[in-house]
């Protein structure tokens, strides 16, 4: 078997987090004597990534995807545990591994604000060692993937969102890294932007053969790109497989749609499962897979129906119930 | 050499920025001349009655006001963008993005900004200082040692002024401490001879502005004593090392920004 291309062992991390009350009194008491509270964003998280391979990394708000993230980026070192990146500790940010590796953030960027990209691209062929002649070739490639080929002239603070976005990817990308950490890289952008985005993350790592962990709140990113999840909450693994054992395991129902002739209440429902949506024509119920069959019959004799169909649950409702469950 | 290239790439990109708003930079560089203008006006009322500074005659205190004026010029060009730019990246955490590249985190961040409107300022401080050292007869190895010196002192007050900013880390804000160290050089514009004794000692132990712009003079006018520039080079190795172990041990502190 392959050395693991990322490896967690056991990482935590603790932060120290300074506490203020509100007001100006608070401001007084904060400023003569800070008080502090230990946060622990990450506890004891394990997984090995292959070579190429795609995992999604989920978790809500606050879980510590992040802080993992820069762990595994050698951002910040670890309470206790063990990183490594292709078989070294990212914590001592060698120069052999930092040019096979990348972050990109979606909520930050490293493009040179009031510069043309190219700009930006230079300094970072520069500081990779590549000769402008092949940068260049390398843009023209990556630039065409993205459908930014026309923008690359102009300030960035001239371009739309979705553009920085593809350009910082670009940059991001420019030394063919191999280790890809991405940390909600559609954050903000609008679907068509999005789903550029995920297209050309997919075709870079098809040609590239790149190793991806990809953190995202739109579960679409997950959906186009993953095989596999990592799910974390509060810091704490909750799950590590395939993205369709997420849904078996944490979602025993199924999602029943129905298209009425007429309109029905939706108190009409309650008996079946879990009413998300009723009221109109359209109904949207959740139904335990054990009674589903029994459920059908019963809908389909009792109603006067135009359409029904049963389908996995959305991805969003799983992630929901899995995070408000807190637990495996 | 590839250091070398960077240092070209990063100041053609800084200039760049700088020049992206033509008003605004015609107006910075207008200012700047005539600010420099106006300090020159200055040192020659000072300096053309002849005026002696604590036993300096006017031409060797000259020298002293060159040192300071080299060491203001590159907090302009260099210290003042690129140490501000620290706090400002541990604020938004875009220090992430330098610590990621395959380049030593400490040069980047001390060297990748250039400001254009500090070059008069230069001009006017190599200007003092070639004046001051043909007034005071500098020989070929005067003229050696003063370009030695004046490096040597830009060195020293870099190590300081990175040392100040790289306690951003822990503080986040600390900016004004560097511009407190910037303001200091303007203490160090006279011979620390012309100050009470107390003050003397103040300048020269508490806040080493003696090592700045007074040793320097004091080198190149050839009246420090054999071991002297040694001290001086050994001083400033020895806080540029400390300077980069500071900055090492510091990132071992930093958490990054939330995003």
């Amino acid at each position: 078997m392959a050395a693991p291309a990322v490896l967690a062992e056991q990482l935590s991390k603790t932060f120290r987090v300074a506490e203020k009350e509100p007001g100006f009194a608070g401001t007084l008491r904060h400023f003569v004597r800070r008080r502090y509270r230990r946060i622990e964003a990450v506890r004891g998280v394990s997984f090995e990534i292959a070579p190429g391979e795609v995992v999604g990394f989920l978790g809500p708000n606050g879980a510590g995807k992040t802080t993992t993230l820069k762990m595994l980026t050698g951002l910040i070192q670890p309470s206790s545990g063990r990183a490594r990146v292709l078989g070294r500790d990212p914590y001592r940010r060698e120069a052999g591994l930092l040019r096979e590796l990348t972050l990109v953030m979606g909520n930050k960027q490293q493009l040179i604000w009031d510069l043309p990209v190219l700009d930006s691209l230079r300094v970072n062929a520069a500081v990779y060692e590549i000769p402008w002649a092949e940068a260049q070739h390398r843009t023209a490639e990556l630039a065409e993937m993205l459908g930014v080929a026309e923008v690359l002239r102009q300030p960035v603070r001239k371009l739309s969102l979705g553009e920085r976005m593809k350009a910082e990817l670009l940059a991001s990308l420019l030394h063919r890294p191999r280790v890809l950490f991405l940390d909600e890289p559609t954050l903000g952008l609008d679907v068509n932007a999005q789903l550029a985005v995920r297209r050309f993350l997919k075709a870079y790592r098809e040609r590239y053969g790149a190793t991806l962990l990809l953190t995202s709140h739109y579960m679409a990113d997950i959906e186009a790109l993953a095989e596999r999840v990592i799910v974390i909450h509060e810091g704490r693994l909750l799950y590590d497989g395939p993205l369709g054992g997420l849904v078996e395991r944490f979602a025993p129902f199924k999602e029943v749609r129905l298209m009425l002739a007429r309109p029905a209440a939706a108190a009409a429902f309650a008996r079946f499962g879990e009413v998300e949506e009723a009221g109109g024509l359209r109904v949207r119920l959740l139904v335990e897979k054990d009674r589903l069959t029994g459920v059908v019959a019963e809908l389909l004799a009792n109603f006067e129906l135009r359409d029904l169909s049963v389908d996995e649950p959305p991805l969003e409702e799983v992630i929901g119930r899995v995070f408000a469950k807190g637990a495996v | 050499m590839r250091y070398l290239r960077l240092l070209g790439i990063f100041w053609a990109a800084s200039a760049a920025a700088r020049m992206e708003y033509r008003a605004a930079f015609v107006v910075a560089m207008f200012a700047s001349v005539i600010e420099t203008a106006g300090k020159l006006f200055g040192v020659y009322l000072f300096y053309s009655s002849g005026f002696e500074l604590g036993g300096w005659p006017w031409q060797e205190a000259l020298l002293v006001l060159g040192f300071a004026q080299l060491v203001d010029a590159f907090f302009l060009l260099f210290f003042v963008p690129n140490l501000r730019r620290i706090s400002e990246m541990v604020q938004d955490g875009t220090l992430d993005f330098v610590l990621l590249k395959p380049v030593d985190s400490q040069f980047w961040v001390s060297a990748q900004k250039l400001d254009p409107i500090g070059l008069p300022y230069l001009l006017l401080g190599a200007a003092v200082l070639g004046y001051a050292g043909w007034a005071s007869g500098l020989g070929a190895g005067g003229w050696a040692w003063l370009a030695f010196a004046g490096a040597g002192a830009v060195f020293l007050v870099y190590a300081l002024a990175f040392l100040l900013a790289t306690t951003s880390i822990w503080f986040v804000k600390i900016f004004n401490v560097v511009h407190f160290l910037s303001s200091m050089i303007w203490s160090a514009q006279y011979p620390v001879q012309a100050y009470a004794r107390p003050f003397r000692l103040f300048l020269t132990f508490v806040l080493p502005v003696y090592f700045m712009t007074t040793a320097p003079a004091e080198l190149a006018l050839g009246r420090a004593g054999g071991g002297a520039p040694w001290a001086m080079f050994l001083v400033g190795l020895g806080l540029f090392a400390f300077s980069r172990a500071f900055w090492r041990f510091a990132l071992r502190f930093y958490t990054s920004a939330s995003s």
